[in-house]
C-alpha cells in the first residue's frame, strides 16, 4: 500500500522562511587515542529544518555520527559553533548539556541501550520521570504499537520490539528533535520497517524534528532532507519532492 | 518507586551473594562497636552510677593509728566535702569444709548507721545490731562461693582469738567491684572475703577505741587534688601515714578502668579494620558492576540524568549493603553485648548492671557502617560518571598489557601460557592485586591477633609462676616483724625453704613524673624469688635500685640516673638511688632493693613484711591449720590456687573467644576471596569460555581465575602473619596498665592456626567460584556483547 508524501513542511502553512532547529558554523571534531589523530569533522556548516524527517547517509567513519553527537549535546566539537534554535550549543557547560538532552533531545541508538534490569514501561518510566511535561508511559508504547508488551523485560523481547521501546523512550518526553543513530542497523528488514514506520508516525503525528543516520542508502526516500557525508564533512544536500512510505524501501 | 531504585533492588538481588560477603565483614565492625562499645558505656555509666550514690571516695589513706580528732583536721582542708575514718584490718578466716585459710578484709562500721562513705548496698539481710559483736555483713559473691545464708557462720582470727561471726546480711560495696585479696592478681571470692562490723567491737579488738588505721576522703568539685593530698600526707604522717593516694590507685577501681581502657582501645582499633575491609569491598564490586554497565551510565547520561543522579544511584546501592550489614551487625552486637554484660558480672560485682542498648552507640555505628559503604562506592562512582555520555556507551577499548622485564623471565622460565595469563593479570592491575593481597593478609592478621592473647596469658603465667616466683605460699603478717620471723616460718609444718621480704610504701620521684609504689627489699640469693630482665638474666640491685620497665618508662628514668624515694611513712624521710637495672614483671610496678639499701634509705634495722616459702604439699593441711593458729599471720595465698583461677577464667573463655575470632578472619577471607573471584569470573568470562571452546578444560580454565588468587593469597599469609605480629604489638602497648602488662609473645602454633583459617576460608570461595565455572553456558557467554 503505497502512499504518496508532498514535501511540505508540517510548518508550510506559514509563509516566512522555514526555522531552523540546527545549525552549525565550521564544526571540526578531532579525536586522540594514544598516538593517533583521527579528524572527524572537517569544518562543517549545515541548516536543519524544524520538524523534517532529515536522513544523514554516508560510510562508517565519514563523521555522521560525530555531528549527531554534537547536535545531540553528547560530545563537545573540537571547534566551531552549533547552535539548536538560538542557543549555542558550543558554549554550554556539562551540566547546561544535561538540561539540554533532558529537556529538547530524544535519543534512539543503533543496539536499543535499554537498561536490561528494567521492562519496557520501567525503561520509559526513567525518561517521564525526569521530564516536564510527558506523555505517560502507556501512550508511548501505544505509539510504537507495543501497548502489549509494557511488563516485559528486554531479554524477552525480539530486537525490533526492543528498539520500539528505545523510541518510545525517546518520545515519550515530548522532545523537539529525535535523533537516531542507525536505528535499523541491527534489525532484518521486516522489523526494519516496523521501527521506520514508528518513527514516521512520530514525525507526522507529533511533529518531532527527526535526524536519522543510516548507511542504508533506501532510507534515504522516506526523508523530506538527505545529507550525505564523506570524510568527515557533507557531500550534497538534497531535498526529497516525493516521499516514499517506510513499506517501500528497497532494503 | 522511581524506576531507578527498582533497577537498584533488582541489582542488588541478582548481586545477593556478593552484596552478603560485603554486609557481613561490615557486620563484624558495626558488631563490635555496638557490642564493646555499648558494654562499656553501660560498663562506665553503671561504675558512675554507683560510685555518686554509694559516696566512693577520692583520696584514701591508711594510717598505724591515728586519734580520732585527726579527721577533724582532715576535714577542715579546703577542698574536702567528706571524711570518713575506719578500721580495716587483714585476718585469717577459718571455714568449714576449707582446709586452706581464707584472708578476710574487716572493715569497721558505725554502730548506728551506715558509713558516710563507700557505703555498701546491701543485698541481703541487715547491718549488724549494736553492741552484737559477732554479727557480721560479707561481700555478696564470698557468700556465694561458699553457699552461705544468713545466719550462717565461720572463724575468724582476729587479733590472735578465733572468733565465730554469724552472718547477717550480704552486700556490695564500690571498694570491691573487683574483689581482690591483698597479694592476689585474680579474684577468687572462696579465698577472699570482705567483712564489714561493728566498730566498736572491732576497734577494742584492735585497741584502736577513739582512734582509726583508715581514711577515705570525698572531695568538693573544685578542690585542688594536689595540694589536698599533700596536706592530708602532712597530716597523717606522724601517724605512720604510708601515703594517701587518689581514686585510680585504689585497686578495684584501677582493675575496673583497666578494663575500660582495653575495650575503648579495641573499639578504636577493631571496627576500623573490618570498616575499611568494607568500604574496599564496595569499591571493588561497584567498580566492576559500574564496569559493566558503563553503556547504561552513558545512557543514562544521554537522556539527561545529571552526573550527581546517577552517581547518587550507585553510593545507594552501597549504602543499601551498608544497611544490610548494619541490621546484621545490630543483630549480633545486642547479643553480643548481653553476653558480654553476663562475662563482666562474673568479675565485677554491681548492685545492677544492665546492659543498655545505648541509642547513640547504634547510631554511631550506624553511620560508620554507612560511611564505610558510601566511602567504598564514592571513589568506584567518581570515575564513571566523568566518563562524556558519547564515550561511555561506545564499548571500552581492549585492556592494555604490556611486557616488560619480567615478561622476559617467562620466555626464559618456559612458563605455560596458561601461566603467563596470570602473571599478566596481575602485573596489568598490580594495584588491585595488592590490595586483594592486603584485604587476605588482614584476615590473617586480625586472627594472630585474636590468638596471641592465649600465647601471651601463657607466657605471663610461665614467667610469673615459673621463672620469677617459684614459692609455694606467701604468708603476710599484721604489721613489719624482726627477722627472726623467717625462721620462726621454716618451723612451721611443712615448710621446706622461708625466705624473708621487706616491703616498704614509697613515692619514687624523677623531674616532674612520681609514682606511688611499693619498695620490697628481698634477701641476696633468693631461691622462691627472682628478678630477672627482658631477656631472662638474673639481675640484682646491688648499690642501687632496679626498677620494672614499665615504671622506669613512667618515670622517665634511664640506667644510672638518680631517682628520689620518699617515705611517707617515715615522715617523709627522701633520698637519691641511682637505678641499676630494670626487671621484666607483668603484675604491678615494683621496685627493688637490697636489705641494706633499704636498712640504710629508711634508718631503721631489716625488717620482714612477709615471708615466701616453698612446702611439702603432702604436709600442706597441717601447715594450714597451724597458720590458722598462729596470731601473727594476717594471710596466706597459695600460688597455686592463683594460677588455677588464672587458668580457669582463661580456659573458661578460650573456647569461645577463639571460635568468634576465627570466624572474623575468615569472614574478611571469605568476603576477599569470594568477591575478587567473582569479578575475575565476569571480567573474564568470555575469555575463559574461548579457552573452553578452544578445547581447555575446566580444570585448566579454573587454573587461570584461581591461581591468580591462589598467588595472591600465598603471599598474602606471611604478609599478614607479619601484621597480626604488629597489631598485637599494637594491642600490648594499649592493653598496658599499671595493674599488668601483657607480654608480647606469639607461638608458632598460632602462626600456622591462622595461616590455616586463611587457606581454608580462601579455598572455600574459590570452590564456590569454581563450581559456578562449571556451570557456564559458553554460548551464552559468547554472545554477550561486553
Amino acid at each position: 500500500m503505497a502512499h504518496e508524501m508532498t514535501n511540505s513542511t508540517p510548518s508550510g502553512l506559514v509563509e516566512t522562511p522555514p526555522a531552523r532547529v540546527f545549525h552549525t558554523e565550521d564544526i571540526t571534531k578531532i579525536y586522540r587515542t594514544g598516538a593517533v589523530e583521527v579528524q572527524a569533522l572537517r569544518g562543517v556548516n549545515v541548516e536543519l529544518i524544524a520538524g523534517e524527517f532529515t536522513v544523514l547517509l554516508g560510510a562508517s567513519g565519514s563523521g555522521k555520527s560525530t555531528l549527531l553527537n554534537i547536535l545531540g549535546g553528547l560530545d563537545h566539537a573540537s571547534g566551531g559553533r552549533a547552535w539548536f534554535r538560538d542557543q549555542e550549543l558550543t558554549v554550554m557547560s556539562d551540566r547546561g548539556l544535561t538540561r539540554y538532552r533532558r529537556d529538547h533531545v530524544g535519543f534512539v541508538f543503533q543496539f536499543y541501550n535499554l537498561v536490561p534490569s528494567l521492562t519496557a514501561r520501567e525503561n520509559v518510566a526513567l525518561v517521564t520521570e525526569i521530564a516536564s511535561e510527558p506523555m505517560p508511559p502507556e501512550e508511548a508504547l501505544e505509539r510504537v504499537g507495543l501497548g502489549h508488551r509494557m511488563d516485559h523485560f528486554p531479554a524477552e523481547m525480539s530486537g525490533g520490539e526492543q528498539q520500539r521501546v528505545a523510541i518510545a523512550r525517546a518520545i515519550a518526553k515530548r522532545p523537539e528533535v529525535l535523533l537516531c543513530d542507525e536505528p535499523t542497523g541491527a534489525l532484518d528488514s521486516k522489523t526494519g520497517v516496523q521501527v521506520l514506520e514508528a518513527l514516521e508516525k512520530i514525525n507526522a503525528e507529533l511533529g518531532t524534528s527527526t535526524i536519522v543516520i543510516t548507511h542504508n542508502a533506501g532510507i534515504q526516500a522516506m526523508a523530506h532532507r538527505v545529507i550525505r557525508f564523506a570524510d568527515g564533512n557533507i557531500a550534497d544536500v538534497t531535498v526529497n519532492d516525493t516521499r516514499i512510505a517506510p513499506s517501500e524501501i528497497e532494503w | 518507586m522511581q524506576s531507578l531504585d527498582r533497577k537498584l533492588l533488582r541489582d542488588m538481588t541478582r548481586l545477593w551473594s556478593q552484596s552478603l560477603a560485603i554486609a557481613l565483614v561490615l557486620a563484624v565492625g558495626v558488631a563490635i562497636m555496638v557490642m564493646m562499645g555499648g558494654a562499656e558505656r553501660s560498663l562506665r555509666e553503671t561504675r558512675d552510677t554507683f560510685y555518686e550514690r554509694n559516696r566512693f571516695g577520692d583520696i584514701f589513706a591508711t594510717v598505724t593509728r591515728a586519734p580520732m580528732d585527726v579527721l577533724g583536721r582532715v576535714e577542715a582542708i579546703p577542698g574536702v566535702r567528706l571524711a570518713e575514718a575506719s578500721v580495716s584490718k587483714y585476718v585469717i578466716l577459718d571455714i568449714n569444709g576449707m582446709a586452706a585459710p581464707a584472708t578476710g578484709q574487716l572493715i569497721s562500721v558505725p554502730s548506728a548507721g551506715v558509713p558516710k562513705m563507700n557505703v555498701p548496698t546491701l543485698s541481703r539481710g541487715q547491718w549488724p545490731a549494736s553492741g552484737q559483736t559477732g554479727q557480721v555483713v560479707v561481700n555478696e559473691s564470698f557468700a556465694t562461693a561458699h553457699g552461705f545464708g544468713i545466719g550462717d557462720q565461720f572463724h575468724g582470727i582476729i587479733n590472735g582469738q578465733r572468733r565465730a561471726l554469724t552472718i547477717v546480711g550480704t552486700a556490695l560495696s564500690p571498694e570491691f567491684i573487683y574483689t581482690i585479696g591483698p597479694g592476689s592478681i585474680m579474684p577468687d571470692d572462696r579465698r577472699f572475703g570482705v567483712i564489714w562490723m561493728e566498730g566498736t567491737a572491732l576497734s577494742a579488738v584492735y585497741n584502736l577505741t577513739g582512734a582509726f588505721n583508715t581514711l577515705t576522703v570525698g572531695l568538693g568539685r573544685d578542690a585542688n587534688r594536689d595540694e589536698v593530698i599533700r596536706q592530708i600526707d602532712l597530716i597523717l604522717s606522724p601517724y605512720g601515714g604510708t601515703g594517701a593516694y587518689f581514686r585510680k590507685d585504689q585497686i578495684s577501681n584501677a582493675f575496673l578502668q583497666g578494663e575500660l581502657d582495653q575495650l575503648s582501645t579495641m573499639v578504636k582499633v577493631v571496627p576500623p579494620i573490618f570498616l575499611i575491609i568494607s568500604a574496599f569491598l564496595v569499591n571493588m564490586v561497584l567498580g566492576r558492576l559500574i564496569a559493566l554497565e558503563r553503556e547504561q551510565i552513558g545512557l543514562l547520561k544521554a537522556l539527561g540524568y545529571y552526573k550527581g543522579e546517577i552517581g547518587w544511584h550507585y553510593v545507594k546501592l552501597a549504602i543499601a549493603i551498608g544497611a544490610l550489614g548494619v541490621a546484621i551487625g545490630w543483630g549480633f552486637g545486642l547479643w553480643g553485648g548481653r553476653g558480654m554484660a553476663e562475662l563482666y558480672a562474673q568479675f565485677f560485682h554491681f548492685p545492677y548492671l544492665v546492659y543498655v542498648p545505648y541509642p547513640s552507640v547504634y547510631a554511631i555505628s550506624a553511620l560508620a557502617g554507612l560511611a564505610a559503604a558510601a566511602l567504598g562506592a564514592v571513589t568506584a562512582v567518581r570515575k564513571a560518571v566523568a566518563l562524556s555520555p558519547a564515550v561511555a556507551m561506545a564499548p571500552p577499548a581492549p585492556a592494555r598489557y604490556q611486557s616488560g622485564v619480567a615478561d622476559r623471565m617467562i620466555h626464559f622460565m618456559k612458563m605455560r601460557q596458561t601461566s603467563v595469563m596470570i602473571w599478566r593479570s596481575l602485573t596489568r592491575w598490580p594495584i588491585r592485586a595488592a590490595l586483594t593481597m592486603l584485604g587476605i593478609a588482614t584476615s590473617a592478621a586480625v586472627m594472630v591477633a585474636a590468638l596471641f592473647m592465649f600465647d601471651a596469658m601463657d607466657e605471663l603465667l610461665d614467667k610469673s609462676f615459673v621463672q620469677l616466683n617459684r614459692q609455694d605460699v606467701v604468708i603476710s603478717f599484721a604489721g613489719d616483724r624482726p627477722r627472726s620471723v623467717i625462721e620462726d616460718v621454716g618451723h612451721l609444718p611443712g615448710v621446706m625453704v622461708a625466705e624473708g621480704v621487706w616491703s616498704m610504701p614509697v613515692r619514687l620521684k624523677h623531674g616532674q613524673f612520681s609514682r606511688r609504689t611499693s619498695l620490697e627489699a628481698r634477701d641476696p640469693g633468693s631461691e622462691l624469688t627472682h628478678l630477672l630482665t627482658e631477656e631472662g638474666d638474673q639481675v640484682t640491685p646491688e648499690g642501687g635500685i632496679v626498677l620494672t620497665r614499665r615504671l622506669a618508662r613512667q618515670l622517665d628514668l634511664d640506667l644510672g640516673e638518680q631517682v628520689t624515694v620518699l617515705f611517707p611513712a617515715l615522715g617523709g624521710t627522701s633520698a637519691q638511688v641511682p637505678v641499676v637495672g630494670y626487671a621484666a614483671q607483668s603484675f604491678g610496678m615494683g621496685a627493688y632493693v637490697t636489705p641494706e639499701t633499704l636498712s640504710q634509705l629508711a634508718g631503721q634495722a631489716p625488717r620482714v613484711s612477709l615471708t615466701n616459702a616453698s612446702i611439702d604439699q603432702d604436709k600442706s593441711e597441717a601447715l594450714f591449720a597451724a597458720v590458722k593458729a598462729t596470731p601473727a599471720v594476717a594471710g596466706l595465698v597459695e600460688m597455686a590456687a592463683i594460677r588455677k583461677s588464672f587458668n580457669d577464667t582463661i580456659a573458661q573463655n578460650a573456647g569461645m573467644m577463639t571460635t568468634i575470632n576465627s570466624l572474623m578472619a575468615a569472614l574478611i577471607a571469605i568476603g576477599v576471596v569470594y568477591n575478587a573471584a567473582r569479578i575475575q569470573l565476569s571480567e573474564r568470562a568470555r575469555e575463559l569460555a574461548s579457552l573452553r571452546i578452544l578445547g581447555f578444560s575446566r580444570g585448566e580454565v579454573s587454573y587461570i581465575l584461581l591461581g591468580e588468587l591462589a598467588v595472591l593469597t600465598i603471599v598474602a599469609i606471611p604478609v599478614g602473619l607479619l601484621m597480626g605480629q604488629g597489631l598485637a604489638a599494637a594491642m600490648v602497648t594499649g592493653f598496658d596498665s599499671d595493674l599488668y602488662a601483657i607480654p608480647l609473645a606469639i607461638t608458632r602454633a598460632t602462626y600456622v592456626r591462622a595461616a590455616w583459617v586463611v587457606g581454608l576460608a580462601s579455598a572455600l570461595s574459590a570452590a564456590v567460584v569454581w563450581r559456578r565455572i562449571g556451570q557456564m553456558d559458553l554460548v551464552a557467554v559468547m554472545k554477550t556483547r561486553e
